[in-house]
C-alpha cells in the first residue's frame, strides 16, 4: 500500500474535474459551499478582495479555522500557504487538508525558491501564467496547475490571457523541431522530457483549472470553453449580494457551459456580483499575478 | 455494433472513463439531461465528488429517470463516487442517492487524501492481480443478500456486484488496463 504517489497526488485532481472549487473563510461558508455542489472549498483567512482592501501581510489561516472547516463538510478541503513557506506548507499537511495552495494571493515569504514540493504526501496547485510557469511548478512537485489571473478584482481579464497563453504554447511544441523543443525547454528552465511529454499529450499532464477574476456564472462557462477543467471562485461568491444562489449558479453554468440557455437562466434573479476593479487601475504593487516566478 | 454506453457527465473524470472504453473500441455518449438516458444500453458513473453530481442531477431533472433506470437493471460501472450514488444508503450525511445496489457505503472511510493509496488487488473474474487506485476512497459498510463481492482490502469490500451493476472503491480508469471495463460490459461479474 503507497500513500502520496504522484499518481494519487494527480488523480485527486482529476475527481475535481468540472467542478468549481470555492473560497471560504469559516465552517458556514463551507457548508454553504457544499450544499451549492462545491467539490472542494479552499480555507482561507481573508477572501482577496478583503486582502486588497484591508492590506497588511497575508498568511495561512489559523488552523483552528481549517480544523474548523474540515469537520464542517465531506467534500476535500484545499489550503493555501504562501510561496516558499515550507513550514506553513508542513503545518497544514499535519492539519490533514487535502491539497494546498502554495499562493501568490498570500504575501511571498521567499523570492527566491518556491516550495520543495516532491517530500510531500499532500499534493500541491500552483498558480501559473503561461506555460513556462506551469512546468516549473510541476517540476518542482506540483500535482495541479491554476491560472493565476488576478485575484480579488471580479475581472476574468488575465484568468482569460494566462489560459490562452498556456494554450497557444502548447500548440505550438507539436510542430517544432528537436531543436527547436530543446530551446524551448532551456527558455521555459525545465527538461526537454517535459516539454516532449506535453507535446506528445497535447495538454498538460496535470489537471489545469481557472483561477483569478471569476465572478459569474459566464465567466465560469467562459474559462471552460477556453479549455480548463474546472474553475476556482474566489471573492465572486462571498462578495455577491446572494452567496448560496450565486454559488448554485457558478456550478450549473461550469457544468453546463456549451449550452448558453442554460448559462442564462441560471444567471437570472441572483442579485448584484461583486463589484470588481479594472486592472488598470491596479498600481504595480497591487498586481498579485506578477508574485512567483 | 457496440453498444451504446452512456456516462454521467455532469462531473468528475470523465475523459478518463471515454479512453478506457476507447481502448475496448467503444465510443460513449456524455448523459447530462433525461434525454440522453433514452437508447444507452450501459452506463459508466464516473470519480468525482458524489455531493455535487448528486446536487446536479436533481437540479436538472435526472434524478428520478436515473433511479428508475438503475432499477429497472440498466447495466452500471460506478466507480468511486459512483459507488456512494449507487448504494441504498449511506453511513452518515443526508445527499441525494441513485440507488439500485443493496449496499450501504461509508464515505472517504480509508481517510483524506493524505491516506490515499494504491495497491495490487485480486478481484474475482481477472486471472492477474488489478492495480487499484484509491482516492478519498470509500468502502461497503454492509452488502445486501443478493449482492456478491468481488475485491477487498483486509476485510472490507470494495468491488461488489448485483445483476448488472458493478461498484467499486477504487479508480480503473486512471490506469492504462481496462479489464474490469471489459468484466463489466461482459457481463459484470456475476
Amino acid at each position: 500500500m503507497k500513500t502520496g504517489t504522484e499518481l494519487v497526488k494527480r488523480g485527486l485532481a482529476d475527481m475535481l474535474k468540472g467542478g468549481v472549487i470555492m473560497d471560504v473563510v469559516d465552517a458556514d461558508q463551507a457548508r454553504i459551499a457544499e450544499d451549492a455542489g462545491a467539490v472542494a472549498v479552499m480555507a482561507l483567512e481573508r477572501v482577496p478582495a478583503d486582502i486588497r482592501k484591508d492590506g497588511g501581510v497575508a498568511r495561512m489561516a489559523n488552523p483552528a479555522k481549517v480544523t474548523e472547516i474540515m469537520g464542517a463538510v465531506t467534500i476535500p478541503v484545499m489550503a493555501k500557504c504562501r510561496i516558499g513557506h515550507f513550514l506553513e506548507a508542513r503545518v497544514l499537511e499535519e492539519l490533514g487538508v487535502d491539497y494546498i495552495d502554495e499562493s501568490e494571493v498570500l504575501t511571498p515569504a521567499d523570492e527566491e525558491y518556491h516550495v520543495d514540493k516532491w517530500p510531500f504526501t499532500t499534493p500541491f496547485v500552483c498558480g501559473a501564467r503561461d506555460l513556462g510557469e506551469g512546468l516549473r511548478r510541476l517540476s518542482e512537485g506540483a500535482a495541479m496547475i491554476r491560472t493565476k489571473g488576478e485575484a480579488g478584482t471580479g475581472n476574468v481579464v488575465e484568468a482569460v490571457r494566462h489560459i490562452r497563453a498556456i494554450t497557444s504554447q502548447m500548440e505550438a511544441l507539436p510542430d517544432m523541431t528537436d531543436e527547436e523543443q530543446a530551446h524551448q525547454a532551456r527558455m521555459m528552465r525545465v527538461s526537454v522530457e517535459l516539454v516532449k511529454e506535453v507535446a506528445s499529450l497535447g495538454r498538460l499532464p496535470v489537471v489545469n483549472f481557472a483561477a483569478g477574476g471569476i465572478a459569474t456564472p459566464s465567466d465560469a462557462a467562459l474559462m471552460m470553453a477556453l479549455g480548463c477543467d474546472g474553475v476556482f471562485v474566489g471573492s465572486g461568491i462571498f462578495k455577491s449580494s446572494q452567496p448560496a444562489a450565486y454559488a448554485a449558479a457558478i456550478v450549473e453554468a461550469t457544468t453546463f457551459w456549451d449550452s448558453p440557455g442554460v448559462v442564462a437562466k441560471v444567471s437570472r434573479g441572483l442579485g448584484e456580483p461583486m463589484r470588481g476593479k479594472e486592472i488598470a487601475t491596479l498600481e504595480p504593487a497591487e498586481r498579485l499575478a506578477a508574485r512567483g516566478w | 455494433m457496440p453498444p451504446n454506453i452512456g456516462v454521467l457527465a455532469l462531473q468528475g473524470d470523465v475523459r478518463e472513463h471515454r479512453v478506457a472504453l476507447g481502448r475496448l473500441g467503444i465510443s460513449y455518449r456524455p448523459v447530462r439531461l433525461p434525454e440522453d438516458l433514452e437508447e444507452i444500453e450501459g452506463l459508466v458513473i464516473p470519480g468525482g465528488e458524489s455531493t455535487t453530481i448528486g446536487r446536479l442531477a436533481e437540479r436538472f431533472g435526472l434524478l428520478h429517470p436515473l433511479r428508475a433506470a438503475l432499477a429497472d437493471g440498466l447495466p452500471t460501472l460506478a466507480t468511486c463516487a459512483g459507488m456512494i450514488l449507487v448504494a441504498g444508503s449511506i453511513v452518515e450525511g443526508d445527499q441525494p442517492l441513485l440507488g439500485g445496489l443493496d449496499v450501504v457505503v461509508r464515505r472517504n472511510a480509508f481517510g483524506r487524501q493524505n491516506e490515499s493509496f494504491e495497491m495490487d488487488l485480486d478481484v474475482k473474474g481477472l486471472d492477474r492481480p488489478f492495480h487499484g487506485v484509491f482516492i478519498r476512497a470509500p468502502w461497503v459498510e454492509k452488502v445486501g443478500s443478493d449482492v456478491e463481492v468481488l475485491a477487498r482490502v483486509g476485510d472490507r469490500p470494495v468491488m461488489v456486484s448485483s445483476g448488472r451493476i458493478v461498484a467499486l472503491s477504487f479508480h480503473p480508469e486512471l490506469t492504462d488496463d481496462s479489464r474490469i471495463h471489459r468484466l463489466w460490459m461482459e457481463g459484470g461479474g456475476s
